[in-house]
């Protein structure tokens, strides 16, 4: 195990010691124990920056469970490393925001921080596995803990909703995930991400591939909220601001783009990944800008936002895809979409980050999120105004923030399809450049909204909860940290353009011998790109000045989004479904279950002694028989059959305790007196106990027999019948010499004891005995737990 | 289940010893004659089940104050610590040892760690039973 595996273990490490910091020391606020934590490992990451802007990688491995070719191989290239700084970097200054965010009187911060630690290396393990399993792993882990999240204020009815939500669509993709896995290890015998992309020619044709492809696919759409899938994004917005800002905007959801983006070298090459990726991609991006628009809480809107701009990145790097299909990548003609992918993806995270922050800012500070409600906040926050200028301004792709830069460059890449001549581009292609210009001028809208309809208008302090102030300025530092970013790097693009944006697009279109050399410029002369971008300025102000006018446009859709509603009904069927099939054998009566339970033992046994051809009857070695031993039998036989007739259950227990008894006499005959002695003894308990379980059972009425039912005849009957079977075959079949002889000699040399059976359970067999006992506790303690938490639950619901 | 069968409780207040007295002898004889833990468990149980019929719950549990699931709880200690026991001696899990002792009052005495293996089982039977039967009986 290497330092860098301790790195990616490492939140788990501190997860543990979070709840104990948490009761020692209930006047510091527990973010300040997991702070060092992030900063720590962004310092680590970053000394990787050397090699990996050389675009080489780092492995290191370590053994896991190597007869299945699991091993937990952590490799660091410029796409691992990209996200791992994004992941710390942004999760440090999280934290920091949540320690003024979260009131540490009044919030449950154990648990909160746990589960954040738990997502930072889970994420951290996302990106840095070799390993495809550990990936999923890992991956699962980001569903779970962004479900734990999700739900952190669980006593709300919709935190529940949008957890369980977030929970089913994500683990559903993730399990269609695995299925890709395994099928991509069906195909090449590896889980090795770097040996499967070795090996991408060969499994090119085969039947599997399109499988694989397709399965991957989902699993990535539904972690990165790609349309339909997109519906849980908004409803996970019910979780604290800082784990939106975390979460749902910055990293997890791009866990999605980072396996696209990882697995493209292995998948690339078919036209059915660009169109799809391309195709989702494009219509996640105008669905997801156009539903914003509507939207009227801060937080919806940038979730859509989230989602669109996700799907923005995903169609980028469909169409960097087809790059791979030239001859040569030296001119980056075509590769510009995976520049521009990973260049937004990071702006995205810095703009997206502090937007959300912002809002978090004014819901602490005013007590809503309703843009209805807000308005002339500008007077009260100059500073989270300025920030959220700058967010904004960034988002909606205006000069000189990144986001100009990343939208242009998303411009050129999406012109460029035009001239592609591939996969039937030629025809339907022209399409992409459209639909990212019309989305572009939604963007450009909410972008306005956002920033016009909080800070500036009519101020109504009777809308508002709390009188509106500037936040204190811990609040502040995270969000002016990631608005400096927006600024610096929209001044200074290059500074992270052959640091970052050249290694991760070396990783994700490796060519051999080529080293990727990215510059960004910001003024390309009048290019169409420059047009589209004043395009998009000019009818956004103009549609948003005329908002009112037009959007009753909206009104033409259903009140609640058809997708929604399918799910909510695909999930109420679903139940109702599931109910009544379990409804249909589980009916709560005992009689029933031990109708399949003994059906079951009839049908199993009898096959197998017919399979086997296992029934033997063999009378050569039985001793005589006795008078008294008839006698015995006779009794016993009589006893049962008349528990069949007789009219009331005292009678029927008697004379059950009459065939117990009897079966005692057999063994005292037999000369087993310990077994005759216990089977006595257990008799006398055992009636007693039905003695007592008499009060609990339904009165019968009349005292009249039970009704006489064919099934339970014949139940009996087989049951009867397969246990003398068996009993006979046991002795008549040996298969193996008696040990009996062994038990003989040795119990009075080896454990000094002249009573065999006891001596058999105490010590030969003293392992057997002493599971038996656990059992029988276990069984105890059972009886107990049903009946005493029945009592309370039957109390629970009177009291309903 | 409150009865007042005079007749049955003077009885039990006889009978009840000497049951408890021949399972105490059936336990530690076990090694040697017929019986052992699981026996003498069972007929102990039997013993306080007579009383439970001749007088009622509450009496018993008054006289009797022992809560059984923490004596399922010691008994299983009893057994698995006889076993891990012989860890310490660098012999397999439940190797049992035995020998003879000179006591005073009783004399030439063979011990056995079974006994103690064996105690384990007698608890846990009495344990298990009474449980069982005290909470299906109190539930009205």
């Amino acid at each position: 195990m290497s330092l860098l595996h301790l790195a990616i273990i490492s939140p788990f490490l501190l997860a543990i010691l979070v709840p104990i910091a948490y009761k020692l020391f209930r006047q510091i606020h527990t973010g300040w124990f997991v702070f060092p934590l992030p900063i720590l490992l962004f310092s680590y990451f970053i000394s990787y920056l050397s090699i990996t802007s050389n675009q080489q990688s780092v492995t290191k491995s370590f053994a896991w469970i190597p007869t299945l070719g699991i091993d937990f191989t952590a490799k660091v290239d410029g796409l691992g490393l990209l996200f791992a700084l994004l992941i710390t970097g942004i999760g440090a200054l999280v934290v920091l925001y949540s320690i003024y965010y979260l009131d540490k009187n009044k919030e449950k911060l154990n648990t909160f921080y746990v589960y954040l630690l738990l997502f930072m290396g889970a994420m951290l393990g996302v990106v840095l596995s070799d390993n495809l399993i550990v990936l999923y792993t890992f991956w699962e882990f980001t569903s779970f803990s962004s479900f734990l999240l999700i739900g952190y204020w669980y006593h709300r009815e919709k935190s529940r909703y949008g957890a369980q939500k977030s929970m089913i669509i994500t683990v559903f993709g993730g399990l269609s995930m695995l299925g890709g896995i395994i099928l991509l290890y069906m195909m090449t015998g590896t889980f090795s991400i770097s040996e499967i992309i070795a090996q991408s020619d060969e499994i090119f044709s085969h039947v599997l591939f399109v499988p694989a492809l397709l399965c991957i696919l989902l699993g990535a759409f539904t972690k990165s909220a790609q349309f339909p899938f997109h519906i849980w994004l908004p409803d996970a917005m019910e979780a604290p601001t800082p784990v939106s800002a975390y979460l749902h905007s910055a990293t997890m959801v791009k866990a999605g783009i980072y396996l696209v983006a990882r697995m493209s070298p292995v998948f690339a090459e078919h036209s059915l990944w660009l169109w799809l990726i391309a195709g989702f991609g494009i219509t996640t991006l105008f669905w997801g800008s156009f539903s914003a628009v509507k939207q009227t809480d801060l937080k919806a809107i940038l979730a859509f936002s989230t989602v669109s701009q996700l799907g923005m990145i995903m169609s980028l790097l469909g169409i960097g895809a087809a790059a791979l299909h030239f001859e040569t990548v030296d001119d980056s003609y075509f590769t510009v979409a995976t520049t521009a992918a990973v260049f937004h993806l990071i702006n995205h995270a810095t703009f997206k980050g502090s937007l959300f922050m912002v809002a978090g800012i004014v819901d602490h500070e005013t007590g809503t999120r309703d843009i209805r409600k807000l308005g002339g906040l500008m007077n009260f926050m100059p500073i989270t105004f300025t920030l959220a200028i700058i967010g904004t301004f960034s988002m909606a792709g205006l000069p000189p923030f990144n986001g100009f830069l990343s939208k242009e460059m998303f411009f050129t890449g999406m012109v460029r399809v035009l001239e592609m001549d591939i996969f039937n581009l030629d025809t339907w292609g022209f399409l992409f450049p459209v639909l990212a210009w019309v989305a572009s001028v939604f963007t450009f809208i909410y972008s306005m909204i956002l920033v016009f309809k909080t800070f500036t208008g009519k101020f109504q302090p009777e809308q508002l909860e709390k009188k509106p102030h500037e936040a204190p300025i811990g609040m502040l530092i995270s969000p002016i940290i990631l608005a400096s970013l927006v600024i610096i790097i929209g001044f200074f693009p290059n500074i992270i353009s052959n640091t970052l944006i050249s290694p991760a697009q070396a990783a994700i279109m490796p060519v051999e011998g080529y080293v990727y050399d990215t510059h960004i410029y910001f003024w390309h002369g009048f290019t169409p790109e420059l047009f589209m971008t004043l395009g998009v300025i000019t009818l956004g102000i103009l549609l948003f000045v005329t908002l009112p006018k037009w959007r009753s446009v909206y009104n033409l859709f259903p009140e609640k989004l058809a997708l929604n509603r399918f799910y909510d009904s695909m999930l109420e069927v679903s139940q109702r479904a599931s109910f009544n099939l379990t409804r249909l054998y589980m009916n709560g009566f005992i009689r029933t279950y031990l109708v399949y339970i003994f059906s079951f033992f009839i049908v199993a046994l009898a096959a197998t002694l017919v399979l086997k051809d296992a029934f033997k009857f063999d009378t050569s070695d039985v001793a005589t028989i006795h008078y008294a031993e008839v006698l015995l039998a006779l009794v016993i036989a009589a006893a049962s059959v008349s528990i069949l007739f007789v009219k009331s259950r005292m009678t029927s227990i008697i004379l059950l305790g009459a065939v117990g008894y009897t079966v005692s006499l057999f063994f005292v005959i037999f000369r087993a007196p310990d077994l005759a002695l216990t089977q006595l003894v257990i008799e006398t308990i055992s009636v007693s106990l039905f003695l007592l379980a008499f009060y609990h059972l339904p009165k019968l009425r009349h005292e009249e027999r039970i009704r006489f039912k064919m099934t339970n005849a014949l139940i009996s009957v087989g049951v009867g019948a397969i246990v003398t079977m068996i009993a006979l075959s046991a002795h008549s079949n040996k298969m193996f010499p008696s040990i009996a002889q062994y038990y003989v000699e040795n119990t009075y040399k080896e454990a000094a004891g002249k009573n065999m059976v006891n001596v058999i359970l105490v010590d030969f067999r003293g392992f057997d005995t002493m599971f038996e006992i656990t059992v029988l506790g276990i069984a105890a303690l059972g009886i107990f737990a049903m009946i005493k938490l029945r009592l309370e639950g039957g109390k629970k619901n009177e009291n309903k | 289940m409150k009865t007042n069968d005079i007749i049955l409780q003077t009885a039990t207040k006889v009978v009840l010893f000497l049951i408890v007295l021949f399972s105490i002898h059936i336990f530690f004889a076990g090694h040697y004659t017929p019986g052992g833990g699981f026996v003498g468990g069972l007929l102990t149980s039997g013993a306080i089940v007579l009383l439970l019929l001749a007088f009622d719950m509450k009496t018993v549990s008054k006289i009797l104050p022992v809560n059984y699931i923490h004596m399922i709880a010691v008994g299983l200690l009893f057994s698995i610590g006889t076993g891990a026991g012989a860890l310490l001696f660098n012999v397999p899990f439940l190797t049992h040892a035995f020998g003879h002792v000179d006591l005073p009052v009783l004399g030439d005495t063979s011990l056995h760690t079974a006994t103690l293996f064996d105690l384990g089982v007698f608890l846990v039977v009495v344990g298990v039973t009474m449980t069982i039967i005290q909470t299906i009986g109190e539930d009205e």
